[in-house]
């Protein structure tokens, strides 16, 4: 298999005389800056899932709103595919660009157009860092929830593409939960007011719906989030167990006490051994497994929480329970978890990071079904887990010089994807589709499920200009895949014809 | 249809129906035929948007709990389980619906609570009924039921259909299902009465927004300001001290929630306005009762709708009547935001069969 476009299995892709759009696109938009030159065109060959590489036909990089209605009205006259991109930072494959297709670039978009204290709201632009929303709020001790671990790097218009998550999103919620308002281009090039600074807007809940879409019905151009303050006191338990099992156990008599950490992150042998090796957060590298527990708040619960959960551990069979003495302490405690993925990442020339979500009760055998799998493949598998809700980052190390590795790379991750679904659990917690789980996507939904997808994507794209290929897989894709992963003895899509 | 409708009838409390084949059927025949449905619920916010002419598709009969671990902190339900039933048995677990949503009828159903979207008094801080929505079964227009979203926190798997038919009045299909997120319920709780004016209360809650303190109700009635705390022992002695006024009941969060309070019990039209928390007191005649900490403000008044729309627009909110059979209960869309919504209704509803009309006269 490959990430690659396929016109066989993702349908045609317009036929584009990219002299003709070049000189339409500076006729109308003089002031744009437009990449054409390969040598322009070459940093914008991939996103965060950098193993996989397409040239783009060209590169937009507008500037204000008006440029971004013009550009989608004239890429729709043109019939030219539009690819949207911001930071780049992607897992997915999301912002893969096309060979024949105008990559739009939200980069310049980056400023942080009001910070209300008052209302506790921040309207930026969507190429605005994640980070650089919850700095900006800092001086009125406010700040900006989601926090997905590539914050520093990562856009804001990239989290809602995505709906992004980050690891305190049991207690703080999603992406989805945290913007109040989005402003939008469709490929009509109408601009659309989706939401409010009230709490709700009549009609269609359409700022739900654009969560998670990765650029699939409209193009993002400003965002209104909501702020919290900033809570009083956090704190954080590292606790060691000599089995997973034992770990997960822990996780769920917390949540079953009654309460909600702020962060609830596990971490397997593998990973604890890649983190301390890497930054020296003083883990222990003898335990199979240890818990990272936040409890944040006002001081009195918090200190009250913290008791609770040490008990709770060590009757879980805890082999030992830290309570980080201060911040800085507690700084190194989520070092080695927020630096996780490139300290795995030095055990190989390469790493894979799934992310499958299941129900919490099933990880011990989630884990041990890994396991068995990264041992069919000859590969190794590190394992990082949003513990608290449910959503696993398998890292798979492997040489993707080596085309053998690679492909069984892929396989493998795809197995795993499948084993989450399996267990009642989805292909993508925070990461997104892309063109990366596409594939899987005909494991989690059936064929009627994924026409209504289409359905939805028809009522904004009619002509499916908006980044073709990725997120919701065309039925003959399905067919295809369906063919090469028989479950149970049934073809999942009986009714289609096999390529 | 003799037969289900008295296998329907025959359902009793905490019984696990699938009703979801019967269902199937009649939306496959009504879509075929090009028949209008009316989806019937508890009939308890059948006030809640334009009336629907149409042949009665009623729910009831497609209930129960399907799934519940309260660790998992996820519970799935059938549309035509009493909303009193569900509540009763994450009580018994010590979760709740952290949302609030209200009943206003006894028989109020799951399935409606999710198609009308209301949240109760918490929702400023809990989030609104869509925040808490994990996944759905939904009956399109072609007869099937779909699975969409799932019974997981986190899921970015493909379009957020669920979320979308939140709220939505049905009129994008008929809800079957639902997986929800439920939360603990707080340790304690204690509700505050501070004799403040409108404004006065106004300047405060927002100063208290940036505060880290333990809020989850805000709600001026006229005479005086009720705040509820809810978390740790210690967090809500610590807010006593800090915002003072005298301790009163708990049960005037349930009364505002269900509309029981005097200020409801008023002729006049009721209004309910959806503003940004910090907008200023609006000049429009008539008495006003503020909850959400300002962000939802119910208006009893005989002013003319159109200045009442006009008025709250231009302070950046929407009004919806709540008073039944007002002719145009929720707030005109504009142009292009219409043609979406016109575009999802033909693509996911082609026959036009589902809740026809009731959110407005073209939809």
């Amino acid at each position: 298999m490959s990430f690659m476009f396929d016109e066989r299995l993702d349908g045609a892709l317009p036929t584009v005389d990219k002299a003709a759009v070049t000189s339409r696109l500076h006729e109308v938009l003089p002031h744009m800056t437009l990449l054409s030159e390969p040598e322009d065109l070459r940093p914008f060959e991939c996103d965060g899932l950098s193993a996989y590489r397409t040239v783009p036909m060209l590169v937009a990089m507008p500037e204000r709103i008006e440029q971004v209605q013009t550009l989608m009205r004239e890429c729709r006259a043109l019939n030219v595919p539009v690819v949207t991109r911001g930071a780049g930072t992607g897992l997915s494959g999301g912002a893969l660009p096309l060979e024949r297709g105008l990559l739009l670039v939200m980069s310049k978009f980056k400023s942080i157009l009001s910070i209300d204290p008052e209302a506790r709201l921040a309207r930026v632009q969507p190429g605005v860092r994640n980070l650089a929303i919850s700095e900006a709020a800092a001086p009125f001790g406010l700040y900006y929830a989601p926090d997905p671990s590539s914050q520093i790097a990562c856009s804001i218009g990239g989290n809602v593409a995505e709906n992004a998550g980050g690891v305190h999103c049991l207690k703080y919620g999603l992406t989805v939960h945290n913007v109040m308002a989005l402003e939008v281009v469709t490929l009509e090039g109408e601009r659309l007011t989706l939401g409010s600074e009230a709490l709700d807007a009549p009609g269609f809940d359409l700022l739900a719906l654009m969560m998670g879409s990765e650029g699939m019905l409209g193009v993002v151009v400003e965002i209104t989030v909501r702020l919290l303050p900033r809570p009083e006191v956090a704190k954080v338990l590292m606790a060691s167990f000599d089995d997973v099992s034992k770990a997960g156990g822990a996780v769920a008599d917390i949540i079953a006490g009654g309460i909600i950490p702020g962060g609830l992150e596990m971490m397997d042998n593998l990973a604890i051994r890649a983190a301390e090796n890497f930054v020296h957060a003083d883990y222990p590298v003898e335990a199979a497994a240890i818990l990272l527990c936040e409890l944040d708040g006002v001081d009195e619960d918090v200190h009250e929480q913290c008791r609770q959960v040490r008990e709770i551990c060590a009757a879980a069979g805890a082999t030992d329970v830290r309570q980080a003495r201060d911040e800085q302490e507690r700084a190194r405690f989520w070092a080695g978890r927020k630096a996780a993925f490139p300290a795995v990442g030095r055990l190989a020339p390469d790493y894979y990071c799934m992310d499958g979500t299941i129900p919490r009760h099933r990880l011990p055998e989630v884990l041990h079904g890994i396991a068995d799998l990264a041992e069919e493949y000859e590969l190794q598998v590190a394992n990082v887990f949003h513990a608290g809700d449910g959503n696993m980052h398998p890292l798979i190390l492997f040489d993707a010089s080596d085309d053998d590795q690679r492909e069984r790379a892929e396989v493998l991750g795809g197995r795993i994807l499948e084993l989450c679904v399996e267990v009642g659990g989805s292909i993508t917690g925070e990461h997104g589709v892309g063109r990366e789980k596409i594939n899987q996507m005909c494991s989690q939904f059936n064929s009627h499920e994924i026409e209504c997808f289409h359905a939805v994507k028809r009522a904004f794209d009619p002509a499916g200009l908006l980044n073709p290929g990725k997120n919701i897989p065309t039925l003959a894709r399905c067919a295809e895949y369906g063919g090469l992963h028989v479950h149970h003895g049934e073809l999942p899509f009986p009714e289609l014809e096999r390529f | 249809m003799s037969e289900l409708s008295s296998r329907r009838r025959d359902s009793a409390d905490g019984v696990l129906a699938d009703d979801s084949a019967a269902l199937c059927e009649q939306v496959g025949e009504a879509s075929a035929k090009g028949t209008p449905l009316a989806i019937v619920g508890g009939n308890s916010k059948a006030f809640y948007g334009r009336p629907v002419t149409g042949e009665a598709l009623d729910v009831r009969g497609h209930r129960g709990i399907v799934h519940y671990d309260p660790v998992e902190l996820i519970v799935t339900v059938r549309c035509g389980t009493p909303l009193s039933e569900l509540e009763a048995t994450l009580a018994q677990n010590g979760q709740q619906l952290a949302f609030e949503p209200p009943r206003f009828a006894p028989g109020a159903t799951v399935g409606g609570m999710v198609a009308c979207g209301l949240s109760g008094p918490r929702r400023p801080w809990a989030g609104a009924v869509r925040d808490h929505v994990l996944g759905t079964r939904l009956i399109t227009g072609e007869g099937r039921q779909l699975r969409l979203g799932g019974e997981v926190m986190k899921n970015v798997a493909g379009y957020d259909v669920s979320r979308l038919v939140t709220g939505a009045l049905g009129s994008l299909g008929v809800i079957t299902e639902v997986s929800l997120k439920v939360l603990p319920q707080p340790p304690q709780g204690m509700t505050l009465r501070l004799e403040l004016d409108a404004e006065r209360a106004a300047r405060n809650l927002a100063e208290w927004g940036r505060q880290p303190l333990p809020l989850s109700g805000a709600c001026h009635d006229g005479e005086a300001l009720h705040v509820r705390l809810e978390g740790g022992e210690g967090s809500i002695r610590r807010a006593r001290e800090q915002l003072g006024g005298e301790q009163v009941s708990a049960a005037f969060w349930e009364a505002l929630r269900e509309q029981q309070l005097p200020f409801f019990n008023d002729p006049r039209p009721l209004w309910r306005c959806s503003l940004p928390a910090t907008a200023p007191g609006l000049a429009l005649a008539g008495d006003w009762l503020i909850d959400w900490a300002g962000a939802q403000r119910w208006l009893k008044s005989d002013a003319e709708p159109a200045h009442i729309r006009a008025t709250v627009s231009e302070a950046g909110g929407h009004a919806t009547c709540f008073t039944p059979n007002a002719a145009s209960p929720f707030t005109p869309l504009p142009r292009a935001l219409l043609h979406y919504h016109r575009r999802l209704k033909a693509e996911l509803d082609p026959a036009g069969i589902f809740n026809p009309g009731r959110w407005y006269a073209e939809l």
